[in-house]
């Protein structure tokens, strides 16, 4: 007999592994970091070296010295839950509170699972939600950044938090002097990775062009803020904000570009992926509209995160010759 | 218009048709060749000839062990020297005839000018029985008996004849080869199946990075089309290339837009499938009375010296074959029998071909390198990949679970074992490893589940008789 590999089909491989396409996600993330260290300047760019690098620490020495198996970080999820963790924190976090949120965000919600693939709820939105439950001062404190380059910063309350005090879109507009057009760019006020719409709207193509993620979660979370603000804003434009607003500001963007399409906590048919989503613009908005937080992003995300399995259980492919 | 494909899944491996240019060429006859009882799906094939006999090419060594069995024949002239146990390229032991190889003498009434017959017979039993009597098996991977295929149960009637012309694996080209070279025989052969079907349509599909192909067999037709109405309704479809359109059901989904129910046959949906190859052993069967004794084969690989499309006489031990052509290479670490995504890896390079061998592929360790396996990340792309609409992530977790209910309840036994899921997976999850016996276990199942259902009927009818 000869010395041949025997082994059965297929015998050629994809080279699409899970570290390209945790990089893909890493470099579709790169717009969304870079105008955000440009607005915020030094001390953002502190709390995500800072991030990052608990998220890694954290699951290195969670592999290492509990579960005592080969360590996983190569992979670079955790380095994408790193960056996501510091996109939805003020650029203003003290750095403990950062790392505490790295903690809990790999620590607990991903490696006490099993590790990436295994946890129930995205893992930045976790230690986001904790931060901000445990941290509310620190979490919703927005100064006038200075930007790395002395960039004009417009500010004073986040949009979605004046709405919140009972001020109205156009009081909004006319005291921070911002237009919608210029909230494409800079929307100012609000965690770092809600800076820049068109930033993340940057990566959300690259994502999609590179085939890392269908756009059906997205399309049907925006679809959704829009149909469902638009009829209760029809009904009452003085109390209810319109369609753009609740697309632009916030977490709406970040949120359903970036987390949401998250492959470990949404479902895999496009058909639960949709629900999903139709879930997470729905929970958002009566978040905003009738909730005493000003955002619903996390906690709409979280919350549908809980209903993965059953929407897998639900929602199955259509099948060849079984229709 | 957008050329057509099929509708559910697929992958788009790099192509790596490195042999395209390779034109066919005879390989020299071997000093002796073993030819196999089991060539073809089915029981295997009786001897009819003893130690000691002389046979003559296309001499049938060996008949039907069954309805569904096909006839075997000496690739060569020469000497019957054993009949016995012998391992195959897998290292299972089959049952082979030896011949010595004496001279090469041709048994009487096989036609070997090159002057292409194009009448077609009228009697369809007639082109059946000369199919069965040349042992002509599908081609295409399978080796169904083709005069079975061709004879469709009662109640069934073929509304289309498709030709597979897809070659949807990566690296193999003796079909493009074929169809380049042999195309009036590729066309005559698919008129002969028409005619033997009664059906008024065929379809030549080619995949559309083979539009050569397309071409010649296009210009092929109108020239026989002028001739004679038998090539009337033959027409060459250019199909999207994604694999595996070359699947049976696949290609029936592209070409027709029909499905095949799970557990059904191509012709419950008015199909009939046979491969291009299938198409010129059949001309060759009926216009030339030459039974199949030697088929195309790839020989091919980024590490192997020289690529080739050749003709080998069935029998033919690979090593013959690769020492022909320059020789095993250093640096490869897994030979292939057939394409890089269904083909089987050979642990015997000393076993011999058989008809249905298509291609002898040559991969470096790592080229064909697993990655060690890591959590699911739960991304779909198996999902994505399945040509069968199946959730692989879910049947492997199942069969890991040993499921056997849920896996029956998610369609585990519907998998064509085409190797999308485990080819797509980043995190290198064996896939269709755990999910093809997995198959296996749950096709038992519903088979003795059949089996117990006729009896209990059968032992009920016998009560009340």
């Amino acid at each position: 007999m000869d010395k041949l590999l025997v082994s059965p089909n297929p015998h050629l491989h994809s080279k699409t592994t899970t570290k390209v396409l945790m990089r893909d996600v890493v470099i579709a993330l790169m717009p969304a970091v870079i105008v955000s260290v440009v607005f915020y300047g030094w001390k953002e760019l502190l709390v995500l070296a800072v991030s990052v690098l608990s998220c890694v620490l954290v699951e290195w020495a969670v592999t290492r010295y509990m579960l005592k198996k080969p360590s996983t970080i190569g992979d670079l999820s955790a380095v994408v839950t790193g960056i996501l963790l510091a996109l939805n924190l003020p650029y203003t976090t003290p750095w403990w509170i950062v790392f505490i949120g790295a903690v809990v965000a790999v620590g607990v919600a991903k490696m006490t699972f099993g590790g990436l693939g295994q946890n129930v709820f995205n893992p930045a939105l976790v230690g986001r939600v904790f931060l901000l439950i445990s941290f509310p001062a620190a979490m919703t404190h927005w100064e006038i950044p200075k930007g790395l380059f002395g960039v004009d910063a417009v500010s004073g309350a986040t949009p979605l938090g004046f709405i919140n005090e009972g001020g109205t879109v156009a009081e909004y507009l006319s005291s921070s002097g911002m237009s919608y057009s210029q909230m494409l760019f800079a929307n100012i006020g609000g965690s770092a990775g809600e800076a820049c719409a068109l930033a993340i709207l940057a990566g959300f193509v690259y994502l999609l062009v590179r085939k890392v993620i269908k756009p059906w979660i997205t399309l049907s979370i925006l679809g959704t803020v829009v149909l469902v603000s638009g009829v209760f804003h029809l009904a009452d434009p003085a109390s209810f904000t319109d369609p753009l607003f609740n697309i632009l500001t916030g977490g709406m963007l970040l949120g359903s570009c970036f987390m949401a399409t998250d492959y470990v906590t949404s479902p895999m048919t496009t058909k639960g992926g949709i629900v999903f989503g139709v879930g997470i613009g729905f929970i958002t908005l009566m978040i905003r509209y009738f909730g005493s937080y000003p955002e619903g992003m996390s906690f709409a995300i979280l919350i549908m995160n809980s209903t993965v399995p059953l929407l897998d259980r639900l929602f199955h492919r259509k099948k060849y010759g079984r229709n | 218009m957008a050329r057509r494909t099929f509708s559910i899944g697929g992958v788009h491996p790099d192509d790596a048709k490195i042999s395209r240019a390779c034109k066919l060429e005879v390989l020299p006859t071997p000093p002796v060749v073993w030819i196999g009882l089991s060539q073809h799906i089915g029981a295997p094939a009786k001897p009819v000839v003893a130690v000691g006999d002389k046979v003559k090419v296309g001499q049938p060594v060996a008949e039907p062990g069954g309805f569904m069995s096909a006839f075997i024949h000496s690739s060569v002239s020469g000497t019957v020297k054993s009949i016995g146990p012998r391992k195959d390229l897998s290292g299972n032991v089959q049952t082979y005839i030896e011949i010595e190889v004496e001279g090469d003498e041709w048994a009487e009434g096989i036609d070997r000018s090159d002057t292409l017959v194009t009448d077609i017979p009228e009697d369809p039993k007639l082109i059946i029985e000369k199919i069965r009597l040349g042992g002509v098996v599908g081609l295409g991977g399978a080796t169904f008996p083709t005069h079975v295929k061709l004879s469709p149960p009662p109640g069934k009637k073929c509304e289309m004849l498709i030709i597979n012309g897809c070659e949807c694996e990566p690296y193999l080209t003796s079909d493009f080869r074929t169809l380049l070279e042999k195309g009036e025989q590729v066309v005559v052969g698919t008129a002969l199946i028409k005619q033997a079907l009664g059906v008024e349509k065929a379809t030549i599909a080619i995949e559309d990075n083979k539009l050569e192909a397309v071409e010649n067999i296009h210009r092929i037709l109108s020239t026989l089309k002028a001739k004679s109405p038998k090539y009337f309704g033959i027409e060459v479809m250019p199909l999207m290339k994604k694999y595996p359109e070359g699947g049976e059901k696949q290609l029936i989904d592209a070409v027709m837009h029909r499905q095949v129910k799970s557990g059904g046959l191509p012709i419950d949906v008015g199909a009939v499938v046979q491969n291009v190859c299938t198409a010129l052993a059949v001309y060759e069967a009926v216009q030339k009375n030459k039974p199949l004794i030697d088929n195309s084969v790839t020989v091919t690989g980024e590490c192997f010296p020289r690529q080739a499309n050749v003709l080998v006489r069935v029998g033919t031990p690979l090593r013959y074959i690769i020492d022909s052509l320059g020789g095993m290479p250093a640096d490869a670490a897994k030979v292939v029998s057939g394409g890089p995504m269904m083909g089987k890896a050979i642990a015997n390079l000393d076993a011999p071909t058989l008809k249905g061998t298509g291609a002898l592929l040559f991969l470096t360790e790592k080229q064909t390198r697993r990655m060690p396996e890591t959590n699911c990340i739960r991304c779909g792309k198996c999902s994505d990949a399945c040509p069968m609409g199946l959730e692989p992530f879910l049947l492997v977790r199942l069969a890991r679970s040993g499921d056997t209910e849920s896996l029956e309840s998610n369609a585990v036994q519907d998998c064509i074992m085409c190797g999308c899921c485990l080819y797509s997976c980043p995190a290198g999850i064996p896939l269709l490893d755990e999910i093809s016996s997995a198959r296996g276990q749950v096709l038992g199942i519903i088979k003795a589940r059949a089996a117990a259902a006729k009896a209990a009927a059968e032992a009920v009818k016998a009560k009340t008789e």
